[in-house]
């Protein structure tokens, strides 16, 4: 079974979210999105200062079988792109919820309360298994 | 749910993961796909292809059949189990499918076809046959391909003693039959190794014997990554029925001489190589970061636009490479579109990689 930790947040479309004290959000891909893509070999993180939309995708993660999205799970702005991921985007297989790909500043706050919690994610992912 | 090779428990027991492959659930990956690519250039892994399709050809007039049907000429196939590989061609010489012929005797050839392919192939097939009066067979075989550096060894030694020597001594693209056993010296993946038919009960505890043997079972994801490292083309994705051989970098399998067989496709494929081909088939080496995939636009300056047919990221040379077809005209260095952005690749001779060595620089 794949591990969806209970202090973060999550999309429908398997990005994980931890809301910071600042109450900016840190973003990367669930240990389920990992494991589907596979091995992980290339990273397009976004530009730093980049306004994105909620739902916008913003990212992109290829692993050997396919490129996939990143979207930014609420409206706001970039504030960074983590470059370490740029060689060694094996990281994200090896501590999915530790390598992260992108930082956002929410336009509105309140916007995280839209996000599924544990629970919720863990809903979706056993729906996808029928 | 899809159709299952008699390897499917064995497959799930092992926790690979399953896609849909031309209707037949297939592993993609059990770990690491990175991990069973190295494997096979490094040491053995096997592929469970029993999604494949197996067909006997009989009758007195097979061979000449055969002439007429495949673009490669049988006439080079005089030993038993000897192999040939030859597009099978409509009358436009648009590729209907590419196969492995292998030589049984003078009235029985084998034949392997692709899975996706399984019912136009054998529609065609039937329909060229009737003249010749040529019964087509289709076998219910498990297939398991054991492929890399030590692949022959380790097979061999889980091989009843008396069939060992043979194996062991069979040439390139020739293949043996022992008891319901057929093996062949084959692949699909640029490195040495055998192709193994074998009947479907028997399969799963052959599959574990070689296991304990130290040989690593391996996806359909390893299986695209190797043959794409050894430039070997894809049925559906670098060729189909809107391409020709000539277009498709597989102009040495057709086999022009003598020039009284005619083989289907044999006038429209003479006419495109005299009037001269509009389009070439090469090998690219991304420059920039990025991953080349399949459909992704390729930009010859001054001579057009072409576009990749398959491409991935090479484990074994650490960056991506693909195939393409592109403008005749076009010269080395290319770019590629990839979301928008345009990336640097440069042509170079395919394989990229053969027999574990990289051969691009």
């Amino acid at each position: 079974m794949s591990k969806v930790p209970a202090d973060l947040r999550y999309t429908k479309s398997h990005e994980w979210v931890k809301v910071g004290s600042d109450g900016i959000l840190t973003i990367g891909i669930t240990d389920h999105a990992q494991e589907a893509l596979g091995d992980l070999v290339y990273v397009e993180a976004p530009q730093q200062g980049r306004k994105v939309q909620a739902g916008e995708a913003c990212a992109v993660v290829e692993s050997v079988k396919a490129a996939s999205d990143i979207y930014s799970p609420v409206g706001g702005e970039v504030l960074e792109g983590n470059a370490a991921l740029t060689d060694a985007p094996e990281q994200i297989n090896r501590e999915p919820y530790s390598a992260w790909i992108m930082r956002i500043k929410p336009a509105n706050a309140a916007d995280v309360n839209t996000l599924l919690d544990a629970r919720g994610y863990e809903q979706v992912l056993a729906e996808e298994a029928h | 749910m899809g159709k299952r090779t008699p390897l499917y428990e064995t497959h799930v027991a092992a926790g690979a993961r399953l896609v849909d492959f031309g209707g037949w659930d297939m592993p993609v990956n059990y770990g690491s796909q990175i991990e069973e690519h190295h494997a096979v250039r490094r040491d053995a892994g096997m592929f469970d292809v029993s999604h494949m399709t197996v067909l006997d050809l009989g009758g007195a007039r097979v061979r000449e059949f055969l002439r007429k049907l495949l673009a490669n000429d049988v006439v080079k196939l005089h030993e038993s189990g000897k192999a040939l590989y030859s597009c099978m061609l409509d009358e436009h010489a648009g590729i209907i499918d590419d196969l492995i012929v292998y030589f049984m005797r003078d009235d029985w050839f084998r034949m392997v076809v692709n899975a996706a392919t399984h019912d136009k192939d054998l529609a065609w097939i039937a329909r060229q046959a009737q003249p010749f009066g040529v019964k087509m067979i289709e076998r219910d075989l498990a297939m398991i391909a054991v492929q890399g550096p030590n692949a022959r060894e380790k097979t061999a030694a889980v091989l009843p003693a008396d069939a060992r020597a043979a194996a062991l001594a069979l040439k390139p693209f020739t293949a043996l039959k022992y008891g319901g056993f057929f093996i062949a010296r084959t692949g699909y993946t640029g490195e040495d190794g055998f192709e193994i038919m074998l009947p479907p009960p028997e399969a799963p505890a052959f599959w574990q014997t070689l296991v304990r043997q130290g040989v690593a079972p391996c996806g359909l994801g390893a299986r695209d990554t190797l043959r794409l490292e050894a430039a070997m083309n894809l049925y559906g994705s670098d060729m189909d029925e809107t391409t020709t051989p000539l277009e498709s970098g597989l102009g040495w399998t057709v086999a022009w001489e003598p020039e009284e067989r005619v083989f289907i496709g044999r006038a429209a494929l003479e006419a495109q190589r005299n009037a001269g081909p509009k389009r070439k088939f090469v090998g690219l080496l991304l420059e920039d970061k990025g991953v080349l995939r399949g459909h992704q636009k390729v930009i010859a300056d001054g001579a057009g636009e072409g576009e990749i047919t398959s491409g991935t990221f090479s484990p074994t040379l650490q960056r991506s490479i693909a195939l393409a077809r592109v403008p005749v005209a076009s010269g080395d260095a290319l770019q590629v579109d990839i979301r928008g952005k345009l990336v640097n690749a440069r042509v170079v001779k395919p394989p990229f990689v053969r027999n574990g060595k990289v051969l691009v620089k």
